[in-house]
C-alpha cells in the first residue's frame, strides 16, 4: 500500500522506509520555530534541561505578536528572546526592521523548503505545508525539548484527500478556497488529520493561495495541510531555498479515510460569521446589510504581495466609508518595500486607510485595531472566536482580500463587484 | 491517582482564546494566567473555582491558539484533570505535556451537568459521577504517550531518559 506526502515526511524524518497512519514516531526536526509570546516560557523549559541547542541553523525566532513592544512586560518577553538568540548564536533570529509575520517570512525567505519537517509554537506553522512540507503547531514544551534535542514525536495521521476540480475564477482567492471547506466539513472535520491537496484545480491556486489554504488547515483541527510540489512550487522555491530538498508526492495507492471534492470554478466570495470559522456563507446570500467599522487587511492568512495587489486594485479611486477604519499591515519588509513600489501603499494612503509596520497585532486582539463593545470587524486573519480581536461583545467576520477591501469602500459586507 | 471534585460545565469548540485571552499572553507566570482563566465567558470561575474542581467541555475543547498558557492556566487553577467529548490536538498534546491529564470520553460527557461530584481515576481513565450514579470509561492513552503523562510531563521523561 502506498503512502501519503504526510507519511512520506514523517517515513523519512523517523529512519523508517515506511510509517501508516495510527504509528507514533520520533522524528528528526528540519526547523522549529517560536515568536515573542511562546518562545519565552520554551526558553524556560529548554533551559531546565540543560543541554546547548541541537543547531543553531535549525531554530528561528521570529517577535512577531506584540511588538514593535505594546507594552513594558511585552518589552520583557522580546528581551528574553533576543538574549537568547545572541547568547546561542541562532541564525534565523529577526530584530525589529527585518522581522515580519513569521508565516509570511519563513516561505519568503527560503528557510522552509518542500520535503521538511518543521513545527512550531505557533498553531499557524501548518502554513508550510503550501510549499510541500509536513509542518505542524506544537506548544511550548515541545518546543523547548525540540530545541534541545533536535527531536518530537509525532502520531501519524490519517489523511483527508480534497480533490480540486476545474479553474478558479476571477475575484475569488486562496481565502473563499479554505473558507468553503472549513464550512463544508466543520471546524472539526480534520481534527487529528492531515488535509492533503490534489486534483488538477491546483494548478490554478497561486503560491498566496495555497498559503493562505494552508495557513488554515488548523481551523478545521487538522495537523497539517500539504500540497503536492508542482511548477508553481518550484519557481517559488527557486531563487529562495539555499539547501538541496527533496520534494514528496503522493502514491497513487494512499490510503485516505475521507475524500473531500470541491470544483473551484463554482466558489463565490464567502465570509466566515461569528464566532467560528465554519460558519461560511456566501456574501451574496446575506440578506440584511451588515455594518461595518473596522476592516484589517494583513496577517500570516492574507498579508502577502498579492493579498495587497487584489486590495489596491478594489481601492483604487475609491475611499473608506465614514464611520469605517481600514488598517493594512504587510506581512514583511519586502512585501512592504515591494507594494510601495508599485503603489499599493499610495493607493491605501489615498484611500485613508492606515498602514502599519508588519505585525501579528489585531488578529489575536493583541494591539493595533481592538475593538470596542458591538463594533463588527470584516479581517483577513484566520478566526472569529469571541472576544478574539477586543471586547467580548465585538465580532469578527473573516474573509479574502477582495471582500475586506469592498467592505471598507461600501461600510458593509460587500463583493468587489458591488463596487463601482 | 484517583481525584475528586466538583463540575465546571462547559459546552463545544472552547478555545484557546477563550481560555486565555491574548491580552493576558504578555506573561506566562502561571498564577496570574490562572486569575483571568475563562474570563470572556464565566467571569466567576476564576473567583470561585476550588482546588480540585474539574473542568468538562465538549466537542473539540481547546481548538485555536497552540499557547501553553492555556492548560498551564487551568491547571495552574487548581483543576486536576479536563474531561471531553474532544479535544483539538495541540491542546491534547500540551495537556500531556504539562502534566494536566486530559480525558477523552465521547457522547458520554453529555451526561454530565455543572455542579455535578465526579471521583476519577486518571490512570483507569474510570470516571464515575457521584450525583447521577453513572460510570464512564475514557479512552486510554495511546504507547509511550502514557509514559509521558506518567512521568508527569515531558521534560521529566526526558530527563527520565537521557
Amino acid at each position: 500500500m502506498g503512502m501519503t506526502m504526510s507519511e512520506k515526511i514523517l517515513a523519512k524524518h523517523a529512519g523508517l522506509e515506511r510509517v501508516e497512519a495510527g504509528q507514533l514516531v520520533t522524528c528528526k526536526l528540519d526547523m522549529v520555530l517560536a515568536n515573542d509570546i511562546t518562545a519565552p516560557p520554551s526558553i524556560k523549559i529548554f533551559e531546565s534541561i540543560g543541554r546547548p541547542v541541537f543547531d543553531k541553523e535549525k531554530i528561528a525566532l521570529v517577535p512577531d505578536h506584540f511588538q514593535p513592544a505594546k507594552d513594558i512586560k511585552s518589552a520583557e518577553l522580546a528581551k528574553i528572546v533576543r538574549d537568547f538568540a545572541v547568547k546561542h548564536e541562532i541564525v534565523h533570529y529577526f530584530e525589529q526592521g527585518r522581522v515580519g509575520i513569521e508565516h509570511v517570512i519563513l516561505p519568503e525567505q527560503g528557510i522552509v523548503a518542500p520535503g521538511m519537517l518543521t513545527i512550531g509554537a505557533d498553531s499557524h506553522t501548518c502554513t508550510y505545508g503550501a510549499v510541500n512540507g509536513f509542518a505542524t503547531g506544537v506548544g511550548s514544551t515541545d518546543l523547548g525539548a525540540a530545541m534541545a534535542t533536535g527531536e518530537a514525536w509525532f502520531k501519524v495521521p490519517q489523511a483527508i484527500k480534497v480533490e480540486l476540480t476545474g479553474t478558479k475564477p476571477a475575484g475569488i482567492s486562496g481565502k473563499d478556497v479554505i473558507l468553503t471547506l472549513i464550512g463544508q466539513i466543520g471546524v472539526d472535520g480534520a481534527l487529528y488529520k492531515s488535509l492533503e491537496f490534489a486534483g488538477v484545480g491546483v494548478k490554478s491556486l497561486t503560491m498566496t493561495d495555497r498559503l493562505t489554504i494552508s495557513n488554515m488547515a488548523i481551523e478545521a483541527g487538522g495537523k497539517a495541510g500539504i500540497f503536492p510540489y508542482d511548477e508553481i512550487t518550484a519557481a517559488y522555491v527557486k531563487d529562495r531555498v539555499k539547501k538541496p530538498f527533496e520534494p514528496v508526492a503522493a502514491d497513487d495507492d494512499a490510503v485516505y479515510c475521507q475524500v473531500v471534492k470541491i470544483d473551484l470554478s463554482t466558489l463565490k466570495p464567502v465570509v466566515a460569521f461569528p464566532h467560528l470559522p465554519g460558519n461560511t456563507k456566501r456574501v451574496e446570500d446575506i440578506e440584511e446589510p451588515i455594518a461595518i467599522q473596522q476592516v484589517i487587511i494583513g496577517s500570516c492568512t492574507n498579508g502577502r504581495l498579492e493579498d495587497l495587489q487584489i486590495a489596491a486594485e478594489v481601492f483604487k479611486g475609491h475611499k473608506v466609508a465614514d464611520g469605517v477604519r481600514c488598517i493594512v499591515i504587510p506581512g514583511s519588509p519586502a512585501v512592504y518595500k515591494e507594494a510601495m513600489k508599485r503603489g499599493y501603499i499610495d493607493i491605501f494612503l489615498d484611500a485613508d486607510c492606515a498602514v502599519s509596520t508588519p505585525t501579528c497585532g489585531p488578529c489575536l486582539g493583541g494591539y493595533m485595531g481592538i475593538m470596542a463593545a458591538g463594533e463588527k470587524c470584516v479581517s483577513t486573519t484566520n478566526r472569529n472566536f469571541r472576544g478574539r480581536m477586543g471586547h467580548v461583545d465585538s465580532e469578527v467576520y473573516l474573509a479574502g482580500p477582495h471582500v475586506a477591501a469592498a467592505s471598507a469602500i461600501l461600510g458593509r459586507i460587500a463583493t468587489a463587484e458591488e463596487v463601482q | 491517582m484517583k481525584l475528586e471534585g466538583k463540575v465546571w460545565r462547559y459546552g463545544d469548540n472552547i478555545d484557546t482564546d477563550v481560555i486565555i485571552p491574548a491580552r493576558y499572553l504578555n506573561t506566562f507566570d502561571p498564577k496570574e494566567l490562572a486569575s483571568h482563566c475563562m474570563v470572556d465567558i464565566d467571569e466567576s470561575f476564576a473567583q470561585n473555582v476550588q482546588e480540585g474542581d474539574i473542568m468538562v467541555g465538549g466537542r473539540n475543547f481547546g481548538c485555536g491558539s497552540s499557547r501553553e498558557h492555556a492548560p498551564v492556566a487551568i491547571k495552574a487553577s487548581g483543576i486536576p484533570v479536563v474531561i471531553a467529548a474532544s479535544f483539538a490536538r495541540i491542546f491534547y498534546r500540551n495537556g500531556i505535556n504539562i502534566g494536566l491529564p486530559l480525558l477523552e470520553i465521547g457522547d458520554d460527557v453529555e451526561k454530565i451537568n455543572a455542579d455535578d461530584k465526579l471521583r476519577v481515576d486518571v490512570s483507569t481513565g474510570v470516571i464515575e459521577d457521584l450525583t447521577t450514579g453513572d460510570v464512564f470509561h475514557a479512552h486510554p492513552l495511546p504507547g509511550f504517550v502514557q509514559e509521558i503523562a506518567a512521568s508527569g510531563g515531558l521534560i521529566e521523561y526526558i530527563k527520565k531518559n537521557k
